[in-house]
């Protein structure tokens, strides 16, 4: 085992918490556990934001995602950028200055409606657990992988120290702790990157696709993880050790979904039906996700707000930068992933792949993995505090005299339930799952959003037939995709990715049904309109 | 009492009459707007179209430019395989050229959003002109 594995995790884990502890110094009130008392300026904000959105998704699984299927996969890390500016054109500015502090806050501020603001808490919880459940499993796996110990270890320990933090230091540290992580995230995948392109450079720029196919750069030892056939002629069982040379081939294992030579270099024909879905469920989901409206309460006026969001696209995007060469780079030395579909772990394997097992690759093997850790951390702690922020205000309803020990009973049962489903729900595909939490998003808050800004006859009943439309057809799809028996054929598409007809349905019911009950429009409309559209210099 | 009163009385109202209609007329705007009177949300509506057709024309470009490409693999796929400096076509505009693309519609949205809003304050502070 790499030596400098365990501290690099221990000085994550210590650091958040230091960082957690300091910003606790500031958090008196209910109002600096929530809402960091609005006054983190927007360069510390924007590192927030990225850092609390780059999740174990983005680390790791875009570039197993790479790895595996090649240039088509490119459009998830487009999508997870475009979702910001997405985000900036329409709802930003907007959003903060309607003063809410949560979706559900949003619906009651728009359309004065108590059950509209029930039906969007329980989109939140949904969509909350739903992104969390993946952000644990992979701390859990990632640990399993790297140390041989437990996956159960590994999620509980992430649970424990994310929980601790969020309910001791609430958001203002949270801030402090994001910001920090973002940067830590960039580090860790930049830093490395450097090493293996010279790496690269130095082994003479081997081709990513041979013509001939893949080979072993060095003598690799791989277990099959299924019972498979090679080649589709040698049959394989689980278990078995496989002994490869330096530059033998790599067979192709039949239950390993992986593409090569040309399939992986070129854009696919077919599949148009799932490219565009997934271009819509990221590219509208960012802004229906709870923990990334949170932090726009954090601004001090809507101008900010955008200014904010600008900045957040701009670092997101120079972080996507790097997966992709670390899943293309993976290609060449950590072809064994290709056989095993273990593809997620290809970031934390490839330092010493490529550059052995020496002080720098392993050194840079540490650093990607407290990069990875980090990962779940932030993403997972802005998660639960946007959860509990909910629980809090919706599920609790303390009133006026809200207390911070409530909001630490909030942070206990919001991460209760996650926990206790990663412990026992291990084998769910982890980037699948984050890509139907975005599309539950992209079908549900994203029309509530942007009609509710944009659109003066939004009625409570319409928004609520399109929440339970839109979003109720894609909880379905999800539901049926995790738990369902496999779908092949058409129905695959229209099931596993089920944005392109559920947002689009989101949308027209509640248009629809909005105007069927037009003389349910709010007789304050106007006034709302005013307060989200018009600039903070004007109020009085 | 006619006696006390003269001397301040013509400089009193004189103040009062000209602050009156000085902010009168700066306010006048504002009042528009809080009131809801026919002029504000005419005022407010007109904000809301120019700001959500900023943004719409800006969707536009990011959909043409961006959405088009799966199409466009797919119908021409002599297009996917371009090479440039040694890499695929569709490896470059995707994994490096899309993310500076968005960041640059993003400044000229949040340039563009800060110019309407201050041409809304401008016409709100000085409904004269």
């Amino acid at each position: 085992m790499n030596p400098y594995l365990a501290p690099g995790l221990v000085v994550v884990v210590l650091l958040t918490v230091a960082i957690g502890a300091y910003g606790l110094r500031f958090a008196r009130t209910t109002s600096d556990f929530l809402v960091a008392s609005r006054s983190v300026s927007p360069s510390w904000n924007a590192a927030a934001i990225s850092g609390e959105y780059l999740s174990a998704a983005s680390f790791l699984g875009v570039a197993g995602l790479v790895l595996r299927y090649g240039v088509d996969v490119l459009w998830y890390p487009v999508g997870f950028a475009a979702g910001y500016l997405a985000l900036l054109l329409f709802v930003a500015a907007p959003l903060r200055r309607s003063g809410a502090f949560t979706l559900p806050d949003f619906c009651q501020v728009r359309l004065r409606s108590t059950a509209l603001r029930r039906l969007a808490t329980a989109f939140v919880l949904f969509i909350g657990c739903l992104y969390m459940l993946p952000q644990l499993q992979g701390a859990g796996l990632t640990f399993a992988t790297l140390t041989g110990g437990s996956y159960a270890w590994g999620a509980l320990v992430v649970a424990v120290v994310v929980t601790a933090n969020v309910a001791f230091g609430g958001m203002r540290a949270i801030t402090f702790v994001q910001a920090f992580q973002y940067w830590l995230k960039l580090t860790a995948l930049a830093v490395p990157i450097i090493f293996l392109i010279l790496q690269w450079q130095a082994d003479g720029r081997p081709e990513v696709t041979p013509p001939p196919g893949a080979v072993f750069p060095a003598a690799t030892t791989v277990v099959i993880q299924q019972d498979a056939v090679l080649d589709g002629v040698r049959p394989v069982k689980e278990g078995q050790e496989l002994h490869f040379a330096a530059g033998a081939p790599v067979p192709e294992v039949s239950t390993v979904d992986a593409e090569s030579g040309d399939d992986w270099l070129l854009p696919d024909k077919g599949g148009l039906f799932s490219t565009y879905s997934l271009i819509l469920a990221t590219f509208l989901g960012t802004m229906g996700l709870p923990h990334v409206l949170v932090r726009f309460y954090t601004n001090p006026d809507g101008a900010s707000a955008r200014r904010t969001t600008l900045v957040v696209l701009a670092m997101v995007g120079l972080f996507y930068l790097l997966p992709t060469m670390y899943g293309v780079l993976g290609r060449i030395y950590t072809p064994q992933l290709l056989m095993t579909g273990n593809t997620d772990a290809v970031v934390l394997l490839l330092p010493e792949a490529a550059l052995g097992d020496g002080h720098l690759g392993r050194l840079l093997g540490a650093l990607v993995t407290a990069g990875a850790l980090a990962a779940f951390l932030s993403t997972s702690s802005g998660l639960l505090t946007s959860v509990a922020g909910v629980i809090f205000t919706d599920v609790l309803r303390p009133g006026r005299s809200g207390s911070i020990r409530d909001f630490r009973i909030a942070t206990l049962l919001a991460a209760s339930v996650p926990t206790g489903l990663a412990l026992y729900v291990s084998d769910m595909d982890v980037s699948r799952v984050v890509g139907l939490a975005f599309a539950v998003a992209a079908s549900s808050f994203c029309p509530l959003l942007v009609l509710g800004i944009w659109w003066r006859r939004l009625t409570d009943v319409g928004a609520i037939a399109g929440l339970i439309a839109g979003g109720g057809a894609a909880m379905a799809a999800v539901l049926l995709t995790v738990l369902g028996p496999p779908l092949s054929g058409w129905h695959a598409e229209v099931v596993g990715q089920p944005a392109a007809w559920t947002v689009p349905l989101a949308f027209l019911v509640m248009v629809t049904v909005s105007l069927a009950t037009g003389r349910r429009v709010p007789p304050d409309v106007g006034a709302t309109m005013l307060r989200l559209h018009a600039p903070e210099a004007l109020r009085t | 009492m006619a006696v006390d009163d003269p001397p301040p009385r013509p400089r009193v109202t004189v103040v009062l009459a000209d602050a009156a209609s000085r902010r009168g007329a700066a306010d006048r705007g504002s009042t528009d707007l809080t009131e809801q009177t026919p002029i504000g949300e005419a005022l407010v509506k007109g904000l809301m179209r120019a700001q959500l057709a900023l943004a719409l024309r800006l969707a536009l470009v990011v959909a043409a430019a961006l959405g088009t490409l799966p199409l466009l693999f797919a119908v021409a796929p002599a297009v996917g395989a371009v090479k440039v400096f040694g890499v695929h076509l569709p490896w470059l505009l995707l994994g490096v050229l899309s993310f500076p693309f968005l960041v640059l519609i993003g400044a000229l949205y949040v340039r563009w959003a800060e110019r309407n809003e201050q041409d809304f304050t401008a016409l709100i502070r000085r409904p004269e002109r």
